[in-house]
């Protein structure tokens, strides 16, 4: 069983298999309408399926969210070189733990999408590299992959066709930076997680220089059903330019934590009070992170707004991986600042100056803050050096530190004031789960 | 450097995942599921990576310094991550540190003197809709109580006798 009960207001597609008996073997999957997309898409042309996705208006859930069906048509399908598929299963923004059940519960789910993706490229090969701390993950989605081959849904010349296609899993060892579409390439590659200049972009020159049609585990698991629904049903589901649904996993001081799915559009007080259950012993809502630790937070009167890519991005934050992260009127910004900077300083990967040197100081600074030592010029000079990472580094992950950091500091500054003026605040006692 | 029957297989398996020529990708999955038979990354172990991909041993150590998960010096026999980066730091993972800490009398990246326990301090682990979370080895614990901690470490030592 998932590790949440599911919630009325959720609107099930690709999680609608969870919590089915044995969800993840392939004749629970061929029961519920498994494999059916493929069956459909063999009988498409490429152009006909990338138009579908088009329509559908899918967009990425891995962080950015660019549109899947224009992704896929930048691969050039005539080029001789091999073409590879890849899924990111690196899943490690802070906040985000949705990959890891659409992997555990529908595995199959997956595959299809992947085979979709390589049906329409021409791709031979696929790999789904996974996050090391994920084991048990690699377990499952090679036992799924055995049992595709077993059915002739993976091998050479399948369905009486030409279409050939392989699968196998990637593991990762513990570095975020490798979620970044170009490190993770550099550590396929069997290299130090190192992001590569673009472009060219992984969908021209990706794995071993080739063409790789490079995606999240959502984005691939939401490919059958776009093709089973057909793109406008699909599109429907969500608001104009952000079709379908998605993973929502959230997290802190609510009654009910957990990962829901919902249509993009879905109001984000209704997530907090509804599939959240209300704020945790009767506290005030103080603000929200929309979509893992990098998007700027909003303010509890700013919560207000429907959780799609544009509202948010309208909001000047993001929807990012999905990972919603709730705080109470008693949390403490400053804090929450310094650790999210520690976070994205242990992580940077060190290659490009702006954001190694940028997230270390930053780090100095909010660290003398919380320990009392701020200086009335620090508030000034954090937002400052933040700014100033802002574009400028090889990756985005100076951005992801970045602009968080300008986020808190701008509409939390009374906080920090408050620590100039009454020296360091004792730790606070979150609530621990019964 | 003999490998275990299993680990031998392991390596062979890997060594046919990628395209001819590539092998080289093999080489931080192997370092991986052999750290877990051997319990750190060796000088051999280096050696036999290198020798199998084809690299340089300077290569692969290059890039094992790298990875986080991937370590010289052998950690405890139950390796206790304790993640407290934001969700877990909201409900309760920062006490969950210092308690861990305490009551093992170490910090973090250390073992306890009968090498059985060695504690880390992690970034976010997946776990966040179920936080505070640990991992002990691969194993996930979520919604972890500082009693819940106790009793888990209390059964890793039972376990060992
Ligand atoms: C520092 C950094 C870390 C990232 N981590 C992940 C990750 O763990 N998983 C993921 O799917 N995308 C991650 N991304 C986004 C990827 O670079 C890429 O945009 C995404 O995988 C593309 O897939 P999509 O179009 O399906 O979203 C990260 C990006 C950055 C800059
Ligand atoms: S923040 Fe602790 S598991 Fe994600």
């Amino acid at each position: 069983m998932p590790y949440n009960e599911p919630h009325p207001a959720e609107v099930r597609i690709i999680s609608k298999r969870f919590g089915l008996p044995n969800s993840a073997s392939i004749d629970t999957y061929l029961a519920n309408e498994g494999y059916q997309a493929l069956d459909k898409a063999l009988g498409m042309t490429p152009d006909a399926i990338i138009d579908e996705l088009k329509v559908s208006n899918l967009r990425g859930r891995g962080g950015a969210g660019f549109p899947t069906g224009l992704k896929w048509s930048f691969v050039p399908r005539t080029s001789p070189k091999p073409k590879y598929v890849m899924v990111n299963a690196d899943e490690s923004e802070p906040g985000t733990c949705k990959d890891r059940l659409l992997m555990e519960f529908d595995p199959h789910q997956l595959l299809e999408g992947m085979m979709i993706g390589a049906y329409v490229i021409g791709a031979q090969r696929g790999y789904i590299y996974i996050r090391g701390e994920y084991r048990y993950l690699i377990e499952i989605m090679d036992r799924a992959i055995e049992e595709a081959y077993a059915r002739g849904y993976l091998g050479d010349k399948l369905h009486g066709t030409d279409f050939t296609f392989h699968v196998r899993t990637h593991t990762g060892a513990g570095a975020y930076e490798c979620g970044e579409e170009s490190a993770l390439l550099e550590s396929f590659e069997g290299k130090r997680g190192i992001p590569r200049i673009r472009p060219p972009f992984p969908a021209v020159a990706g794995a071993y220089a080739s063409p790789t049609l490079l995606n999240n585990v959502e984005t691939f698991s939401s490919v059958p059903a776009v093709l089973r629904m057909g793109g406008p049903a699909y599109a429907e589901l969500g608001v104009p330019r952000n079709g379908g649904t998605r993973m929502l996993c959230l997290s802190g001081h609510v009654n009910t934590p957990g990962v829901y799915e919902v249509p993009l559009g879905f109001p984000m007080m209704r997530v907090v009070n509804e599939l959240g259950g209300g704020m945790r012993a009767g506290k005030k809502l103080k603000a929200v992170v929309p979509g893992g630790s990098s998007c700027p937070l909003l303010k509890a009167e700013e919560c207000d707004i429907p959780m799609d890519y544009d509202s948010l991005a309208k909001a000047k934050s993001m929807l990012g991986s999905g990972g919603m992260i709730v705080m109470d009127e008693d949390t403490d910004m400053v804090r929450v600042a310094l650790r999210i900077m520690r976070f994205y300083q242990h992580e940077s990967c060190g290659w490009c100056i702006p954001c190694r040197e940028g997230t270390t100081w930053l780090k100095k600074l909010l660290t003398r803050f919380v320990d009392g030592m701020g200086q009335p010029n620090d508030i000034v000079m954090i937002g400052d050096l933040a700014k100033n990472m802002l574009g400028r580094t090889f990756c985005p992950l100076g951005d992801a530190a970045a602009m968080p950091t300008i986020a808190i500091i701008e509409k939390f500054r009374d906080e920090f004031e408050a620590y100039l003026a009454d020296g360091p605040k004792p730790r606070r006692e979150e609530l621990v789960y019964a | 450097m003999t490998l275990s029957p299993a680990l031998e297989a392991k390596f062979q398996k890997l060594l046919t995942n990628y395209p001819e020529g590539r092998q080289r990708s093999a080489m931080i999955p192997m370092l991986l599921f052999a750290q877990d038979e051997i319990g750190s990354v060796t000088p051999e172990l280096i050696q036999e990576v290198a020798k199998r991909i084809g690299t340089q041993p300077l290569q692969v150590e290059e890039v094992m310094t790298y990875y986080s998960m991937l370590h010289a010096k052998p950690w405890g026999k139950y390796h206790v991550q304790i993640c407290t980066n934001v969700s877990c730091m909201l409900t309760g993972g920062e006490q969950l540190w210092e308690h861990a800490c305490e009551k093992l009398g170490i910090g973090h990246r250390q073992a306890t003197p009968d090498g059985l326990i060695s504690l880390e301090e992690v970034e976010c682990i997946g776990a966040c809709s179920w936080a505070p979370a640990i991992q002990v080895n691969y194993d996930f614990h979520h919604k972890v109580t500082p009693e819940k901690l106790d009793q888990l470490l209390d059964s890793l030592r039972t376990h060992a006798v």
